[in-house]
């Protein structure tokens, strides 16, 4: 049965239904919404919610929630994420699973309250300290949103990593029909033979990030290499529409993803056959798929509301052999459906 | 020795108290038989390492945020006994608001705070702690109050705060001393066990290294010095209204 959510409050009820019964977290707009529907709903379902007095006592809580092996989460919008950064960076070196909302808005600093996606280095290039990653997941519709929380919990803890949804306040705020997948019973989840419930009757356990000897520590660091590696060889997720014979392709992610797809409509009465590749995963970004497709056309273009952010990867995975113009807006300006026409138009010349 | 220490040998400087108060931390551990199902907060500090001289579970919190930490860790799962283990740099400065808002949501945890005056791990630095007139590296002068401040009096802020359940401060300098702090870790590990709310105890320690002292010396300079900028005693204890 569909039913009309806001994005904020679905994302917060797909959390429910993937076992998630602690949220800790910060209000900020445009994502308050995800928090208020925590607070209500959670006891409803014998879950903890807790306000925290900042962002950064928010993600230590879910470093000490994720320590004893419960799926956690919180939400949070650009200036918030920028503050969990020194505990997203602990719990990468500490290897606990955990969920992250990043509903981006404009930036840099206080920015706006709406929509962008200039965060994209910050999530998949680090933004804490340290050479760690974090698989990042973006979505392009609320029901894409709801369909992800399954995956992103699953994700944290097959590989002991932190994992963010990447959305932006126009999936935050928007109101579309959902339908939400079963509740799953949260004591359903693999057992964490790693995670702090006491020592009885064995050796006591020890989750930290660090290591005070190099050799040890680079170890501790191969370790975590070796597991990107992983998640980098199965994990890739990518949409790909039309991309078969186009005159040219765009690539794009999130909301502009979803505009992109109007555009094809658009370009189609035109006589320009546009295809669409949307990475899902940002990281791990698409780079195979991308190399192959960049055979089969002479442009790809990129675009994005930031600056170019990932138009970086998109140059990475095609590697020299198409051209990549790029087209942007930022600090909350949302493209409109025309203008990035124009854009693909100025890209092959029409 | 208690086992709720673990066979690894103490890191700390001669004459440093950390060891006197891991001891008495871990014999209350063994005395309210919880060792198996305590969890260690470790701070960042020269006690970083204490999670490894526990013999129960544990983790290290980034500098400041043990609290904060802690608070995650007994909400997920409130069968646990949860303790921080913190230095002044770590509560008193990075990590003021953490322990504040712990303490004021009588976050059911332990807090042990250790009170140097100054911070060790990074080679003697001036401390929110730091008496007036002090030197420390960053004070080569002597704390100065117009130029740093005045120390601060962690325990009698903290008592002012609703959710606070227990807070004493001790020392550790005689075998009276050492007696008296053992009673009040106690009571603060047995007021989580009751569910009363926060409960902190606040230990007067010496770093003879960055002092520049004995640890004869320290020791007496604490009870001259420090004891009287920061008086021993229980300064809150709503354990009995709370029961």
């Amino acid at each position: 049965m569909k039913m009309l959510f806001k994005g904020s409050e679905a994302i917060a009820e797909a959390a429910i239904r993937a076992g998630c019964r602690l949220y800790f977290g910060y209000p900020i707009t445009p994502q308050s919404e995800l928090t208020e529907y925590m607070s209500r709903r959670l006891p409803e379902v014998e879950g903890t919610f807790l306000q925290a007095e900042s962002e950064v006592a928010t993600v230590n809580m879910m470093y000490g929630a994720s320590c004893t092996g419960r799926r956690v989460m919180t939400s949070t919008s650009s200036p918030g994420f920028s503050l969990m950064m020194e505990g997203v960076s602990y719990m990468a070196g500490a290897e606990l699973p955990a969920v992250f909302v990043n509903v981006v808005r404009g930036g840099p600093g206080l920015g706006d309250i709406q929509p962008a996606q200039s965060d994209y280095f910050q999530a998949t290039k680090g933004g804490g300290h340290g050479d760690y990653r974090m698989i990042v997941l973006a979505p392009h519709t609320i029901q894409e949103a709801v369909d992800l929380m399954n995956l992103a919990f699953d994700l944290a803890d097959k590989y002991r990593m932190l994992v963010t949804i990447l959305a932006d306040g126009m999936l935050g705020q928007m109101m579309e029909p959902v339908e939400f997948p079963p509740m799953r019973d949260p004591n359903d989840v693999p057992e964490k033979k790693w995670a702090l419930t006491g020592a009885k009757g064995r050796e006591p356990r020890k989750v930290t990030s660090f290591d005070i000897d190099p050799y040890e520590l680079e170890k501790m660091n191969l370790r975590y290499q070796a597991t990107y590696k992983k998640v980098e060889e199965n994990e890739v997720r990518y949409e790909e529409m039309n991309t078969e014979g186009a005159d040219i392709i765009v690539a794009a992610y999130g909301t502009m993803a979803r505009i992109v797809k109007t555009v094809i409509h658009m370009a189609e009465e035109e006589g320009i056959k546009v295809g669409l590749f949307r990475p899902i995963t940002l990281w791990p970004f698409p780079y195979k798929r991308l190399n192959e497709l960049a055979d089969t056309v002479d442009t790809i273009l990129t675009v994005e509301m930031s600056y170019g952010q990932m138009l970086e990867d998109v140059k990475l995975g095609v590697n020299g052999k198409a051209k990549t113009p790029f087209y942007g807006r930022s600090a909350g300006v949302v493209p409109t459906p025309t203008e990035v026409l124009d854009a693909i138009k100025k890209a092959i010349g029409r | 020795m208690p086992d709720s220490l673990s066979k690894k040998e103490f890191t700390y400087c001669p004459g440093c108290h950390h060891g006197i108060v891991h001891r008495l931390i871990a014999e209350v551990i063994d005395e309210l038989g919880i060792r198996e199902k305590t969890l260690i907060v470790a701070p960042v500090g020269c006690s970083v390492f204490a999670y490894e001289f526990f013999n129960v579970d544990g983790t290290v919190a980034p500098h400041g945020r043990a609290p904060a930490v802690a608070t995650g860790m007994k909400r997920a799962t409130p069968d646990k006994i949860v303790f921080t283990y913190q230095g002044d740099g770590d509560l008193a400065s990075i990590g003021t608001a953490e322990i504040v808002h712990a303490a004021n949501r009588g976050e059911n945890i332990t807090t042990i705070f250790i009170n140097n005056a100054v911070y060790g791990m990074t080679g003697g630095q001036m401390a929110p702690t730091t008496l007036l007139g002090q030197k420390t590296t960053t004070t080569p002068y002597g704390r100065d109050a117009k130029a740093n401040g005045y120390p601060i009096r962690m325990s009698e802020m903290l008592s002012t705060l609703a959710g606070a359940a227990y807070i004493e401060r001790v020392m550790v300098t005689t075998p009276q001393n050492v007696i008296k702090a053992k009673r009040a870790i106690k009571k603060a590990f047995e007021t989580q066990i009751k569910g009363l709310g926060f409960s902190l105890v606040e230990v007067l320690s010496t770093c003879p290294t960055n002092w520049g002292k004995s640890p004869v010396e320290a020791g007496k300079w604490l009870e001259e010095n420090m004891a009287k900028y920061y008086p021993l005693g229980v300064y809150v204890d709503r354990t009995k209204e709370a029961e």
